[in-house]
């Protein structure tokens, strides 16, 4: 059975098995056996950190072709609100859409018009009493992964509402039925995406119990054809209007959800490495007077996601200029269905860096990788395929590795073997050493005596 | 059934390490699948007790054991004492200079946050000597 489904894969044939990939993961998912990287699945948290790392490009995204389309009666574009900040000059947001339209979609659904709607509905789940806070963003899948294998603390604190593209997905199917009368599978929603995490979101959700996101496709792929039949001489008449304002597109960038609560007491971290950061002391309670916590696996938020073609930071420039024309919000207080918005399946503690199932036997495995991580040189050098020397004892004890990966202990090894050799050699009793032994220690005797 | 001792030597000179110890013994209790919230605990109060020992006295050492009854913490340093426990362990008590005051520490809430989140608790101090605080946490 299949139970892990992940976006981000290797190429084989183009991983050279270097060690650039298993010392930027953040989950230590990484390794390199029989000269090629492996990713193990429980621990990936679909974060593109190695498909940015990899010089060689083994690592990558799979995600769906525009060909999709093809499959459904009626299609329906969900562009990621990131889109918009990829191109230069952009004025209005109206001619993406519109594009969107020419390239083959039959409708348009803002991703961002969703964002508005998750926005207004987490200020009124913050208003109740009694939720723990502070609470944290669940809109970036990488964060929601990592939080379900190493912060079980902070389960309960995580927002259950569904990240905007799934509740865009939701809406926009249901619309559609309603206007073009066709049977819910044959419409097809279409999410335009910044990373490779919300591929795996959409194919493996966690927080509900099904996805209404029917294919993914990537901002990088879509790019080129967009470009080319985008129009700003206003021409054509515009078929498709924005539907967000400032609010639902500043999603795009870190600290747009959060500034998005009109509160202040918030934090708003960006980057895997910070928000890992953030995460371990959240949970060791070393904040205080929070409300709420944005948490963005990628630099800048999602417009630094890996499957984007515009620097992130350029990218928000482009965010703000654009940004500035609109008005504030287009759906405030708009009131969707509760099915839309609310987590169906609550998010459950997967403990994947447990050693052992048995609490002794866990306890016997863990003196054993001290023992043996006191052995190994601490130079965390990659070479033996694991990221850390501590890696590689936990791999040992784990029984996927042996010691003698380490090249500095196989050369202790063979050291020692040569010395045993030599040893071996000396212990060889006198009546089965060749003559040309004996006679030596003759001639050195009788050498003694002169 | 054996038991898990782990070392840690503080520097008392080095703020940004300080938390090193708690981390590391964090990342131990989660890979031996002890309950994420006694996992909480330990590293709430080993936290606290570990900045104490940085910021009050200069370092010293940690000695951690972990058992499948209980995670039991000591932390002795040779740091100036404490001239009055009981007062020293009432919410809001610091005698923390103005410097560490800045970074955001000496609000007087260690000793009753390792009080609240450890199961048992011992503080033996001697003035112009040094201090044990004695911690568990029981599994
Ligand atoms: N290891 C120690 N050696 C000497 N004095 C200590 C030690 N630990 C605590 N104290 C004394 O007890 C007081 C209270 O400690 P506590 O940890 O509760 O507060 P704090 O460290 O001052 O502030 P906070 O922990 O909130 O940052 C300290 O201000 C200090 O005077
Ligand atoms: S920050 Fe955004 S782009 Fe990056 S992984 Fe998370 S959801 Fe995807
Ligand atoms: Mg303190």
């Amino acid at each position: 059975m299949n139970t892990f489904f992940h976006s981000v894969r290797l190429d084989r044939e183009k991983c050279k098995g270097c060690i650039n990939c298993i010392k930027r993961c953040p989950t230590e998912a990484i390794r390199v056996r029989d000269g090629k990287a492996m990713i193990i699945p429980e621990r990936c948290i679909d974060c593109g950190e190695c498909i940015r790392v990899c010089t060689h490009h083994a690592k990558k995204a799979t995600y769906d072709h525009l060909d999709v389309l093809r499959q459904y009666e009626y299609t329906i574009a969900l562009p990621a609100p990131a889109l918009y900040a990829q191109f230069n000059h952009l004025e209005d947001v109206e001619i993406v859409l519109n594009a969107l339209l020419e390239i083959g979609f039959d409708a348009v659904f803002e991703v961002a018009k969703a964002a508005e709607i998750v926005s207004d509905a987490t200020r009124r789940y913050m208003a109740q009493p009694g939720i723990p806070k502070p609470i944290i963003s669940s809109a970036c899948p990488a964060v929601t992964r990592l939080i379900r294998v190493r912060f079980p603390n902070l389960i309960d604190q995580i927002l259950p509402l569904n990240a905007p593209v799934e509740v865009a997905a939701r809406i926009a199917r249901e619309e559609a039925v309603q206007k073009t009368g066709l049977p819910p599978e044959k419409i097809g929603t279409v999410f335009i995406s910044p990373c490779p995490a919300k591929v795996t979101a959409a194919k493996m959700p966690l927080g509900s119990s099904h996805s209404e996101v029917s294919a993914v496709v990537a901002i990088s792929d879509v790019y080129p054809r967009l470009l080319k039949a985008m129009h700003t001489d206003g021409e054509v008449s515009p078929l498709a209007a924005p539907q967000a304002g400032k609010i639902g597109v500043s999603w795009a960038s870190s600290s747009g959800e959060a500034s998005a609560l009109l509160n202040d007491n918030y934090l708003a971290a960006d980057g895997i490495e910070n928000v890992i950061r953030v995460l371990e002391d959240l949970e060791d309670e070393k904040f205080e007077h929070l409300d709420f916590i944005e948490l963005n696996a990628c630099n800048a938020g999602c417009i630094g996601g890996v499957l984007t073609v515009e620097n992130p930071y350029i990218a928000r420039t482009k965010l703000k200029r654009l940004r500035k024309y609109l008005p504030v919000s287009l759906n405030h207080a708009s009131c969707p269905e509760q099915k839309h918005l609310k987590w169906d399946a609550p998010l459950e503690y997967a403990p994947v860096m447990k050693l052992d199932e048995d609490f002794a036997a866990a306890m016997e495995k863990m003196s054993e990788m001290e023992r043996i991580e006191a052995s190994l040189p601490g130079l965390d050098c990659g070479s033996c395929g694991a990221p850390t020397c501590r890696a590689l004892a936990e791999d040992v004890v784990r029984g996927s590795a042996s010691p003698d990966a380490c090249i500095y202990k196989f050369r202790e090894s063979i050291s020692s073997l040569i010395d045993n050799l030599q040893k071996l050699n000396n212990c060889i009793p006198s009546t089965l050493r060749g003559s040309s032994s004996v006679e030596e220690t003759h001639s050195k005797k009788g050498g003694e005596l002169k | 059934m054996s038991i898990l001792k782990l070392h840690y030597e503080i520097d008392g000179e080095d703020f940004t390490r300080a938390g090193e110890a708690s981390a590391s013994v964090k990342k131990r209790l989660r890979q031996l699948g002890v309950k994420p919230d006694a996992t909480r605990k330990v590293s709430i109060a080993l936290y606290e007790g570990e900045i104490n020992m940085v910021i009050h006295a200069h370092g010293g050492d940690i000695d951690v054991e972990i058992s499948p009854e209980a995670v039991r913490m000591v932390l002795a340093d040779r740091g100036p004492g404490i001239e009055n426990i009981d007062q020293a362990m009432k919410e809001g008590w610091s005698t923390a200079p103005d410097e560490v005051r800045s970074l955001g520490f000496g609000a007087g809430m260690g000793l009753p946050n390792m009080k609240k989140n450890s199961d048992e608790m011992q503080i033996e101090t001697v003035l112009g000597k040094g201090t044990t605080v004695t911690m568990a946490v029981y599994l």
